[in-house]
C-alpha cells in the first residue's frame, strides 16, 4: 500500500464510512441507537424544510458559481493574454487577499455591506439615498457577493493555467482562416479553455454548497444554507444522525449535479465545434 | 518599381522591433502563380517578411500591394491570404473535417456543399475518409496537409508556408516537397514559402529570394542562383564554393584571364570580366565543376596538387586538394563514374590535375 493510498484512505474513506453508518443509526439521548434504519433517509425526503434549505443552497452556491467565473475569466485573459512581463506577480497580487483568513474576509464584507457599512454611508454621503439600504446585509444576495469574492482565487488560478496553456499560433491561424476576435474567441478560445471553466465550477460550486460560515454571518434568515442546517444537528440540535444523513444526500445531489453539469458542457463544445 | 506582372509588390519596407531592425529597405515583386521563396538562416527576417503578408506584422515604413491593392490597412482576417503555419496550428478540438471547414463559416454554404468542398480537399491531400478523425491521432505529415488543406479550401490569392517542412524527417520532407510542388501546379496559386534549408528552395521554387540581415541579397532563379550568384555571402550559401583573389587580366584577346595569387592566369571569358584591367576581384568555383585528372590534361589551364582529404559518400566523392600557393585546399567533388575499390577513386596523398572549363568561373568584387 502506497504512502498516498494510505493518507487517502486514513483521511476520506475512513470518516465517510464512519458518516455513512452513523446515518443509519437514530440519536437516544446523548448516544445512539446502533439499530438499523433509513428512518433518516425518509425524513430527510419527506419533510420539505429539507428540500427547500438544498434547493437554496444551491441555487445560492449556483449564483455565486457563475458570477465568480464570469468575473474571474475577464481577468485571467487579460493576465494570460496582454501581460507580458512578471505575469506570476499579476497572479499573486489577484491572489493575495487569500493570504487572510476566510472568517476576517466575510467579517470584512459585513463591514463594507452593512446597515452603516462602507457602501450606505457612502452612498447617503453623496445623497443618492435617504436612507440605507436594507437588503445589502442579511440576505441571499450578501452570501453571494461574499462567497463571489471568498473563493475568486480557486477560479483565477484554473482559468488562467488553461488560457495560458493555448498554443497562440492556433489563435493566429484563426484570424487568417477569416475569424474577427469575437468569432475567434467562441470558437477557439473558450472551448480550448473549457477545463479550466469547468474545474473552476467545480472547485467553487461544490465547497459553496456546504459552507455555514457565510450564510451565518451575512445571510440573515432568508440566507440560511443547507451547512447551517447541518451544523445544528451535529451541534446545538445533537441529531448527529440526522446530520450525517444530510451530509450524504447532499453529497449524493452534488455528484449528481456534477454529472449533469459535465453531459451539458460536452454537447455544448460539440454544438459550437 | 513595380512592373507590370507584379502580382505582390513589396516596396521600401522597413520593419523595426524596439531598436533591432528586423527587415532593410526590402523591395521585390512575386509573379502570380509563382512559387517564390524566402531563404535564409534563421534571423534573416524571412518569417517576419512572410507574417507581414499575412497581416500579423505591421510595415514600420513602406508598402506592401497584393492584387494591387494596399494593405496597411487591412487586418488578417481580412486579407486573400492563408498560411500554413510552421507548428501547423491544427484545432485539437476538432476533427480533421471541421478544421478543413474552419474558414467557410462566412460563406453560409449549405451542410451538403460544406462537405462536398472537405471531401474534395481531403481526395487533393491524398487523405480520403479522414474527415472523423481526431487530431490527436494524425501524424506529422497527416498534420501537415490538413493544414495546406484548410488554407486551400478558401482558395486564397497566395499561399503563405512559414517552414512547413521543418518538423518532418528526411525522407517524409522530399515525398513532400515533391507533392507540394505538385499541388502548387495543380491549383495555380501563387505559393510564398520560408525555409532555411537552400536544397528544398532550389528544389521547389521558380524563384528565390536570399535573406540576411533583414535584407534580400539576391532574387533570382534557382539555376541562376546556383551558377551565377552575385556575392559572396549568395555563394557561399547556396552549395559549397571555392574562391580565389586575383587581378582582372584583360590580355587584348577574346579570352581574358584572372591572375590568381601562386596559380597563375586564370582564363575567364571576357563577357564574364566587366572590371577594368588591373582591378581585385574574387572568382568563385563550384566543387562539381573541376575535372580531377592523373595525367595533365589537354586543358588550357590547369593546376596539379594532392589530396589531402578524401571522403566517398557512394554516387560521388568529396576531395580536399591542397595546390600550391593557395592556403586553404580546394574542395571538389567528383562523380564515382568507375567502380572503384576502398575509399575514394583518388587516393590520399596522390598527386593529382584540377582543370576545368573557363565557363564555370564566376566573376566577384573583391570585398
Amino acid at each position: 500500500m502506497s504512502p498516498t493510498l494510505a493518507i487517502m484512505t486514513v483521511g476520506i474513506l475512513v470518516p465517510f464510512i464512519i458518516l455513512l453508518v452513523i446515518s443509519f443509526w437514530t440519536r437516544d439521548g446523548f448516544g445512539f441507537d446502533t439499530t438499523f434504519t433509513t428512518n433518516n433517509y425518509v425524513r430527510a425526503w419527506s419533510e420539505p424544510i429539507f428540500g427547500a434549505l438544498l434547493q437554496r443552497s444551491f441555487w445560492i452556491s449556483g449564483v455565486a458559481t457563475l458570477v465568480t467565473v464570469l468575473l474571474c475569466y475577464p481577468m485571467a485573459y487579460y493576465v494570460a493574454f496582454h501581460v507580458h512581463r512578471n505575469k506570476m506577480m499579476w497572479i499573486i497580487l489577484m491572489t493575495l487577499p487569500f493570504w487572510t483568513s476566510y472568517l476576517l474576509r466575510v467579517f470584512a464584507w459585513k463591514v463594507i455591506l452593512g446597515y452603516e457599512g462602507v457602501i450606505n454611508s457612502g452612498l447617503m454621503t453623496v445623497g443618492l439615498i435617504d436612507q440605507p439600504l436594507e437588503f445589502l446585509l442579511y440576505s441571499q444576495e450578501a452570501v453571494i457577493i461574499t462567497l463571489a469574492h471568498a473563493w475568486a482565487a480557486f477560479a483565477i488560478l484554473p482559468l488562467y493555467v488553461s488560457l495560458e496553456k493555448i498554443d497562440k499560433s492556433l489563435l493566429e491561424a484563426a484570424t487568417d482562416l477569416g475569424d474577427g476576435p469575437v468569432a475567434r474567441f467562441f470558437r477557439i478560445t473558450l472551448p480550448l479553455s473549457m477545463p479550466g471553466v469547468i474545474a473552476a465550477c467545480f472547485l467553487i460550486f461544490i465547497p459553496t454548497t456546504g459552507d455555514y460560515i457565510t450564510p451565518a454571518l451575512l445571510g440573515g434568515p432568508d440566507g440560511a444554507m443547507i451547512g447551517n442546517f447541518i451544523q445544528l444537528q451535529f451541534g446545538r440540535v445533537n441529531n448527529w444522525p440526522m446530520g450525517a444523513t444530510l451530509s450524504i444526500v447532499l453529497m449524493l445531489w452534488i455528484s449528481l449535479i456534477a454529472l449533469v453539469f459535465l453531459f451539458i458542457t460536452r454537447k455544448a463544445q460539440e454544438k459550437i465545434a | 518599381m513595380s512592373s507590370s506582372d507584379a502580382f505582390i509588390s513589396i516596396q521600401n519596407v522597413n520593419k523595426f522591433f524596439g531598436s533591432f531592425q528586423a527587415i532593410n529597405n526590402v523591395s521585390m515583386d512575386i509573379k502570380q502563380g509563382e512559387f517564390f521563396s524566402l531563404l535564409g538562416a534563421s534571423g534573416c527576417g524571412k518569417t517576419t517578411l512572410l507574417r507581414m503578408l499575412a497581416g500579423f506584422e505591421s510595415t514600420s515604413s513602406g508598402e506592401i500591394y497584393i492584387d494591387g491593392q494596399p494593405t496597411a490597412d487591412v487586418p488578417p482576417h481580412h486579407r486573400p491570404v492563408n498560411m500554413v503555419f510552421q507548428s501547423y496550428a491544427i484545432f485539437p478540438h476538432l476533427n480533421v473535417a471541421d478544421n478543413i471547414a474552419y474558414g467557410l463559416r462566412k460563406q453560409r454554404l449549405s451542410k451538403a456543399k460544406r462537405a462536398e468542398m472537405v471531401d474534395e480537399m481531403l481526395e487533393l491531400i491524398k487523405l480520403p475518409g479522414y474527415g472523423q478523425r481526431k487530431a490527436n491521432e494524425l501524424s506529422g505529415g497527416q498534420r501537415q496537409r490538413i493544414a495546406l488543406a484548410r488554407a486551400l479550401i478558401l482558395r486564397p490569392k497566395v499561399l503563405l508556408l512559414d517552414e512547413p517542412l521543418g518538423a518532418l524527417d528526411k525522407q517524409l520532407r522530399e515525398q513532400m516537397q515533391l507533392e507540394l510542388r505538385a499541388l502548387q501546379r495543380q491549383v495555380g496559386i501563387t505559393f510564398v514559402f520560408v525555409t532555411h534549408d537552400q536544397e528544398e528552395a532550389l528544389t521547389l521554387s521558380d524563384r528565390i529570394a536570399v535573406m540576411s540581415g533583414g535584407q534580400v541579397l539576391q532574387v533570382d532563379t534557382p539555376s541562376r542562383l546556383y551558377e551565377t550568384p552575385r556575392t559572396r555571402e549568395v555563394a557561399s550559401f547556396i552549395g559549397n564554393m571555392n574562391f580565389f583573389r586575383g587581378t582582372v587580366r584583360r590580355n587584348g584577346s577574346a579570352m581574358g584571364a584572372v591572375e590568381a595569387e601562386g596559380l597563375g592566369h586564370i582564363p575567364v571569358p571576357l563577357e564574364n570580366l566587366t572590371k577594368p584591367d588591373g582591378a581585385t576581384v574574387q572568382i568563385a568555383l563550384r566543387p562539381e565543376k573541376f575535372l580531377l585528372t592523373e595525367h595533365k590534361p589537354d586543358a588550357e589551364f590547369a593546376i596539379q596538387g594532392k589530396v589531402a582529404n578524401a571522403a566517398y559518400l557512394g554516387e560521388r566523392s568529396h576531395y580536399y586538394v591542397s595546390v600550391d600557393g593557395k592556403e586553404e585546399p580546394i574542395a571538389v567533388s567528383a562523380q564515382n563514374l568507375d567502380r572503384v575499390n576502398g575509399a575514394a577513386a583518388a587516393p590520399m596523398g596522390a598527386p593529382m590535375w584540377l582543370s576545368w572549363s573557363p565557363d564555370a568561373v564566376v566573376v566577384l568584387d573583391a570585398d
